[in-house]
């Protein structure tokens, strides 16, 4: 029965084997629609501030407002609707995560599979490049890069590619050294192949499964550091409200039982990582030769 | 051996190196401290008298140079703020950063052995698929954001535990510390157990693990077919053994708890370095960031050089590749 499917849908029913991985992937594509029609569906525009008023400021969830509007999620200090404020904060908070993902990943790889087909001394200098690199706790590199260079969007986008970008060179230059020495690598050599073309279009595209793994777990990885970043005030600008800036602003009103302004979009934000990290782990084990029934 | 050490050091020479003009380059592009630190009413004559104190009239090279200079005798600058050397500050608050450090590793530890290895021998258990369900909940939720609904549960809601600072600091054996006094210890209980809980998840991975591998080794097998009790085997056979990767682990890891306390002694108000680097990143007080970046750079490479060391003394196959 198997043997009619094609690579795609076996992969897809084998995913959908585990269920928790299903969910996991349901409510992150739900997460993902919310990010990128935010504007269409949130109750209210935040930012526009013809619209908000101090009014409203630090209202409990599920009150009305001036207007009579309701506000599922209360409201912040500046009287802006929470529920909407967090649709737009996950547009920010996914568009800087995955951005920075998609960069590390290129850079990453290219130097990762360049490194595992050159070799020799190239490969010795960029190995230990990710070695020291990797040897610093991710969010002091971070910090290091912002609290040298000053926050801002690229600064944090760049911050967070420079974090991730050895994970991937890691990865992609393993994998690469097993396909290097594979029969289909050698038969592109004696055609006379580029050695562009043998490394982009022969062993790329066999190196990419467990890239994909790291590119999850990173990316959920990411998003987490940015809003820590952003929480500490060192990541994005107060323009781009990310929800660990939300959940920032939130902490002023912590001490007085205004709960809700830092801990919804902490809830968002959880439930993004961990739906993405649910995924990604089982991405892994479906990847993993070992665990193979 | 000896080419080994003195390649190594090489090395770790080039990366301080390349990181303090990284750090001073990026600090000295930021904003301008002279806005920041400068009564706004002061007159002309005044902004270039601090101008001239401060050194920022030097061209940058030369900035840089001072710096390298006075860097190696120990002199990191003299905050904005402050006034006060940078050194000094910092080092003043080591203490309460170390502390701590060292007491989420401990209640880390304390923890996550027991709840790795019940997850380890009874991995079929709903309470296992509980433990290992709470440790993906622990990797992935951001430490800030379970440090503030701490504050909300534990300090707001229920007012058990203080949030902000240190408390009372008591001296033992010449050591000042809050773990010697009742106080201290009900305000260092809340960030410590915030700082520890990423480092607990791992640490009942790693043991969960470790049990799974090490109980079906052929001496868990003889000490039980020996007839010695349940708890023997575990806590002889068993536990020494899967504590030598797990004290490698934490060893290793020890860095990135003072690398996140950052992000918990802010939230709690700790007076350790953490706070502070923030603190002089939000008053752009250069000397501090510096200071404080090139200690914490230094304290890393440091600590890489010494495992890297140990591991060539350990592992003689390491040995070999490095004198090639």
């Amino acid at each position: 029965m198997s043997n009619e499917k094609t690579g795609l849908s076996k992969f897809w029913s084998e995913f959908t084997e585990n269920k928790i991985a299903l969910i996991s992937l349901l409510i992150f594509l739900f997460i993902v629609f919310v990010a990128i029609f935010a504007p269409i569906i949130s109750p209210t525009d935040p930012y526009d501030l013809s619209k908000v008023s101090i009014m409203d400021s630090r209202l409990p969830p599920l009150s009305e407002n001036f207007a009579g509007q309701t506000f599922l999620l209360g409201s912040d200090g500046a009287g802006r609707d929470m529920l909407s404020a967090i649709f737009y904060g996950l547009r920010v908070s996914l568009g800087v995560g995955v951005m920075s993902g998609i960069f590390a990943l290129i850079i990453g790889t290219f130097f990762g599979i360049s490194a595992a087909f050159f070799g020799g001394k190239y490969e010795t200098f960029i190995m230990r490049v990710v070695d020291i690199q990797l040897s610093f706790p991710s969010i002091l590199m971070a910090l290091i890069i912002l609290a040298a260079f000053g926050k801002g969007v690229e600064k944090t986008i760049i911050a967070l590619v420079l974090v991730q970008w050895a994970y991937y060179a890691r990865t992609a230059r393993a994998t690469a050294l097993v396909e290097r020495s594979k029969e289909y690598v050698e038969a592109a050599h004696c055609l006379a192949l580029g050695n562009k073309k043998i490394m982009f279009k022969h062993i790329l595209p066999n190196c990419m499964p467990p890239l994909i793994v790291v590119g999850t777990l990173q990316t959920a990885h990411a998003i987490s550091l940015e809003a820590t970043l952003s929480f500490l005030g060192l990541g994005l600008p107060i323009t781009e409200p990310s929800l660990g800036l939300l959940i920032g602003n939130g902490f002023e009103y912590m001490h007085t039982g205004d709960f809700w302004i830092s801990i919804f979009p902490g809830v968002a934000l959880l439930i993004t990582i961990v739906s993405i990290n649910l995924v990604g782990d089982h991405l892994r084990d479906m990847f993993n030769p070992r665990l193979k029934r | 051996m000896t080419a080994f050490l003195l390649k190594r050091s090489t090395q770790s020479l080039l990366v301080l190196f390349i990181m303090s003009l990284l750090v001073f380059s990026g600090v000295n592009l930021v904003g301008d401290p002279v806005e920041m630190l400068i009564n706004p009413e002061a007159d002309q004559e005044d902004v270039e008298r601090v101008i001239r104190e401060l050194g920022l009239d030097r061209p940058i090279t030369e900035q840089y140079w001072f710096f390298l200079v006075n860097a190696f005798k120990g002199d990191l600058g003299t905050s904005f703020v402050f006034g006060e050397p940078a050194l000094k500050l910092i080092i003043q608050r080591m203490p309460a950063t170390l502390e701590l450090a060292f007491f989420s590793l401990f209640i880390s530890i304390i923890f996550a052995l027991p709840l790795g290895i019940y997850a380890g021998l009874k991995p079929e258990s709903k309470i296992s698929k509980l433990i290992m369900a709470g440790s993906i909940l622990g990797f992935s939720m951001p430490t800030f954001w379970v440090g503030i609904i701490f504050i909300m549960i534990f300090a707001v809601h229920l007012g058990w535990l203080p949030s902000t600072g240190r408390g009372e600091i008591g001296t033992f054996m010449g050591i000042h510390s809050s773990l010697f006094t009742l106080d201290g210890l009900s305000h260092i209980f809340l960030p410590a157990l915030n700082l520890a809980l990423f480092k607990l998840s791992s640490i009942v991975r790693l043991t969960r693990a470790g049990t799974r591998e090490i109980i079906h080794q052929d001496y868990i097998k003889f000490a039980r077919a020996k007839g010695l009790s349940e708890n023997r085997v575990i806590n002889t056979h068993l536990l020494k053994n899967i504590l030598i990767p797990i004290v490698t682990v934490v060893g290793l890891e020890f860095g990135s708890l003072i690398a996140f306390s950052t992000v918990t002694e802010t939230i709690f108000a700790w007076p350790g370095m953490g706070k502070l680097i923030i603190d002089s990143i939000y008053n752009l007080d250069r000397p501090v960031i510096v200071a404080y970046l090139m200690i914490i750079v230094f304290f890393f490479v440091f600590l890489n050089l010494i495992v890297d060391i140990l591991y060539t003394i350990l592992d003689p196959r390491v040995r070999i590749q490095g004198s090639k």
